[in-house]
């Protein structure tokens, strides 16, 4: 900090808190692919392309995940159709 | 049997190879039986980071296809005499190291050492996840930025999916967060990410804070692990995260930055 910097104060963005944040988002979101099956990226891509033949939905419209449990996995899948 | 301590980061550049070199060094020092081993085939530096890179002559991939003995591999140190160093082969494809090899020379490893600390290479392919394989612990090396946090957390996700204790169903990996490259003062200006922030986010035990130093270069310039320069600040960071590896509680220090006089601050900028 240089003299004049001195008495104009110090500067009150805070990158600190904005990395924080943004790390808490993405690594929040890795964790939760972290045990998905490796096939299901593509798994969503093709049941895009099969739902297409009919309606037309964007990418970010078909949720493909798994659930698991004790005894049994389940594939939830969540469509969601554009208003009519 | 050998404890089995993985040095692993994911992200390139935070320090893995200098805490390597320290923590063996430091486990040495306190009278432990010690090999460090190297896993970054191709681009080995630990031999330089502790001043033997003359005297190898065999390495583990040497070991591993049965052309050298581990005692015709095995470097013994020259400060601790309790030190041994397996260097990585700088020739050999990532490879060569398959899964049985290693295995077998961890195996003969652990019947007369005490620790066998692995080197790994930065990244999540085949070297990296030999080196991990085996482990019992794991020192997690973060750098308080987010690339080095975001992969810490990725290498923590492969630990607890793919290490054979995983696949064992065994025990889970004791993991360790080992911070370096720590500048309190930028922290404390709101630059750079806290310990505590980075403890929130990767949620593991913190082993140790490594504060920024200008001695790591220097120690590295002359093949000197950097816990052998006991007056320094990171000499000292690593010997309390070695004391606390080996359940020692130790409060921690280097967290909070040198404040500088009036004078200094005005005359020289801080």
């Amino acid at each position: 900090m240089s003299f004049l910097d001195y008495f104009k104060g110090k500067k009150s963005n805070n990158t600190a808190n904005v990395a924080k944040e943004r790390l808490q988002i993405i690594v929040a979101h890795e964790r939760g692919q972290r045990d998905q099956p490796d096939y299901l990226p593509q798994l969503q891509q093709e049941l895009l392309a099969v739902i297409r033949k009919y309606v037309q939905i964007s990418d970010d419209m078909v949720q493909v995940e798994v659930d698991r449990n004790e005894s049994c996995s389940i594939l939830e899948l969540n469509v969601t159709l554009p208003e009519r | 049997m050998a404890r089995i301590i993985v040095v692993t980061s994911g992200k390139g550049g935070v320090g893995k190879t200098t805490t390597s070199a320290s923590i063996s060094t430091g486990l040495a020092k306190r009278g432990h039986k010690t090999v460090v081993i190297d896993f970054d085939v191709g681009l080995r530096n630990l031999d330089l980071i502790m001043n033997c890179e003359r005297r190898v002559v065999y390495d583990f991939v040497n070991v591993i296809q049965g052309e050298a003995s581990l005692n015709q591999a095995l470097i013994r140190d020259k400060r601790v005499n309790t030190l041994y160093i397996l260097p990585a082969s700088q020739t050999r494809e990532k490879e060569a190291l398959t899964k049985e090899g290693v295995e077998k020379v961890i195996n003969e490893l652990s019947e007369t050492f005490d620790y066998i600390v692995c080197d790994s290479p930065a990244g999540i392919e085949h070297g990296a996840m030999m080196a991990l394989y085996y482990a019992d612990e794991a020192v997690v090396v973060t750098n308080p930025e987010v690339s080095s946090v975001r992969d810490s957390d990725r290498i923590l996700g492969i630990l607890q999916s793919k290490s054979r204790r995983a696949e064992m169903s065994q025990d889970p990996v004791k993991e360790h967060l080992l911070l370096t490259r720590y500048n309190p003062a930028r922290v404390e200006r709101g630059e750079m990410l806290s310990v505590a922030d980075v403890e929130e986010i990767l949620a593991i035990p913190l082993l140790g804070v490594i504060p920024e130093s200008q001695i790591v270069l220097n120690a590295s310039n002359q093949g000197v692990p950097v816990i052998l320069e006991e007056d320094s600040d990171a000499g000292q960071a690593y010997e309390d995260a070695v004391a606390r590896l080996l359940g020692e509680e130790r409060e921690h220090r280097f967290m909070t930055s040198q404040k500088k006089g009036f004078f200094s601050r005005m005359f020289k900028g801080g």
